[in-house]
């Protein structure tokens, strides 16, 4: 499998985005991901960053991204702004996850979800030997000092999918940059999922 | 960089107040080259005491417009003018009224943002440049770029606005009308009537004292000054602003300070609707920039006008940049910005 900035995670979300549409990207970075599609999917490209000297980097890339609070700023887009609405390793750093996810499948037509798995073994068993809070490649924190403030697994992910009714079009799961197939929860190190709100009537507009 | 400083004449122009102003001039400079399809022009806008002359030598933003820099004239052909009512060669009230033989002085029609505007897209028209890359300002040139971009749409291709508002808050008011009576409260200014004469000296510069007050913070005052003495009886923040009040009066007009303050605070591109409304298919790009530490220009101000934007679906780009120079950040902090606006230049330029 391919990489983008050495990411394979970016890579999957390359390939799911389709040219030519609307993308915006919470929690963008330095706005690699959304110049790669640019460049290479000539989508219409936003992003949003919290931290002031990333945001710096993508607007300097030449990336529209927005500078301040993504969980404030999802309510400022018009319903069905966008195509896709991407949250790439972010959803476990925010404060209202699910408030995070319905946003965007407000303001998108698709999301793209990508979080890392904290049902995957090592997880476990650095949890089951230590009796300490785990600590792995994956989650190399300290208890203290870690962005994530929500742990999810792939089946919690999953539970939640069909508790709202949204509809999961696509789910990839990543163990290094490998895709794993079988017992996903246990072995996928990242998941990604394209979502959409399914039956409910969140959608106006193709891509352009 | 190759610099042409001009002055152009127009028949008169018709102002917001019902008024048309005959005749009228406007003093510009410009920067660089205009290149063939004239499509790499961008139009600097100087904030409330500056004028046309913003690159090169003493330029008020030579720190920014220039070869290699943020407003790379080496790529750009930027232009600037001296706003409506200003005193540094555009028509103000200092000028003479052809009626009377007499400076205009209060008699001057009162100018609004929107004014300014009009006759720098008069100058813009007068170039044969149909359409400008960008326009960008910050402070009350900020407030004119936004203008632009919501009157001109289809002639505007980016905007920057920086350190900047949609409309004056009540403390924005408060700290012009001080200045303003400042000035009055001087009995130099004799009404307005006192060209050939004295001027009302103390007063614009007690005026000037206050505003550079607002352009500065806590903390960069403290950092500059501190508690530090100039003389014994005398603190060293205290001899600063002295020494910029006096040098204002040399370069500034104590009518224009109120003409122009007044145009600042009656602008409100909120007036005929909410914000959201005005950028109802908007195909300009915004970059819009604000800083940490600005109180007088605070960053809720910028944020409401991105926040506007996107409601609308625009393609708009924000950064409020960490600094501590407060207001003065958009002429000082140089590196940050000149990042950002040499990014954003070259993507529209691409788009």
């Amino acid at each position: 499998m391919r990489e983008i900035y050495g990411r394979s995670d970016y890579a999957m979300i390359g390939e799911l985005v389709e040219p030519g549409t609307r993308v915006l990207d919470l929690g963008c970075g330095e706005g690699e991901l959304l110049a790669w599609l640019r460049e290479n999917k000539k989508v219409e490209a936003r992003g949003v960053e919290f931290s002031a000297a990333l945001a710096q980097k993508a607007i300097a890339r030449g990336v529209s991204v927005y500078q301040g609070d993504l969980e404030a700023a999802l309510d400022d887009y018009p319903e069905g702004a966008f195509d896709y609405v991407i949250l790439s390793q972010t959803l476990q750093e925010t404060r209202d996850p699910l408030g995070v996810l319905r946003g965007m499948l407000r303001i998108g037509r698709r999301g793209i979800v990508a979080f890392p798995n904290f049902g995957h073994w090592r997880v476990r068993t650095s949890h089951l030997w230590s009796g300490r809070a785990p600590k792995t490649t994956l989650f190399p924190y300290e208890w203290y000092d870690s962005p994530n403030i929500h742990f999810l697994t792939v089946l919690d992910f999953e539970a939640l999918a069909g508790k709202m009714r949204w509809e999961v079009e696509r789910r990839i799961f990543l163990s290094g940059n490998r895709e794993v197939r079988a017992l996903p929860n246990l072995r996928a190190e990242v998941a990604v999922f394209l979502v959409s709100a399914g039956a409910s009537p969140v959608s106006s507009g193709g891509p352009r | 960089m190759i610099t042409e400083a001009a002055t152009v004449f127009f028949d008169a122009i018709e102002l917001d107040c019902g008024v048309a102003l005959a005749p009228v001039e406007v003093a510009y400079e410009t920067y660089g080259t205009l290149n063939a399809d004239k499509s790499n022009a961008i139009l600097a806008l100087h904030a409330f005491s500056g004028d046309a002359h913003a690159a090169g030598e003493g330029g008020w933003w030579a720190n920014m417009i220039g070869p290699g820099l943020a407003f790379d004239t080496d790529r750009y052909f930027v232009i600037c003018s001296n706003v409506l009512g200003g005193c540094k060669g555009t028509t103000g009230p200092a000028s003479i009224d052809p009626k009377t033989g007499c400076p205009w002085a209060m008699g001057f029609p009162s100018i609004s943002i929107a004014d300014m505007v009009r006759l720098q897209k008069m100058l813009i028209d007068r170039l044969g440049i149909a359409r400008l890359l960008a326009v960008t300002g910050g402070s009350m040139g900020g407030m004119q770029a936004l203008e632009w971009a919501v009157t001109h749409p289809e002639s505007v291709a980016a905007a920057i606005p920086i350190a900047t508002t949609a409309r004056h808050s009540a403390q924005q008011i408060a700290f012009n009308e001080v200045g303003r009576q400042a000035i009055m409260a001087d009995p130099d200014w004799n009404e307005g009537n006192y060209y050939g004469g004295r001027g009302p000296a103390r007063g614009l510069a007690v005026a000037r004292m206050i505003g550079h007050i607002t352009y500065m913070s806590d903390e960069s005052m403290r950092r500059k000054f501190g508690r530090r003495l100039h003389a014994p009886d005398q603190f060293e923040v205290e001899s600063y602003l002295q020494y910029r009040g006096s040098k204002f009066v040399d370069r500034f007009d104590a009518n224009s300070y109120i003409y122009i303050t007044r145009a600042m605070d009656s602008f409100d591109l909120t007036e005929h609707g909410s914000l959201v409304s005005l950028f109802e298919g908007a195909k300009t790009r915004f970059l819009v920039i604000s800083f940490t530490s600005d109180w007088l220009y605070p960053s809720y101000q910028s944020q409401e006008i991105v926040s506007a934007l996107r409601r609308r679906n625009c393609d708009v780009a924000y950064c409020n940049l960490t600094s501590h120079y407060g207001h003065d950040a958009f002429l000082v902090e140089v590196n940050e910005q000149t990042e950002l606006i040499r990014g954003f230049l070259k993507s529209t330029q691409h788009a």
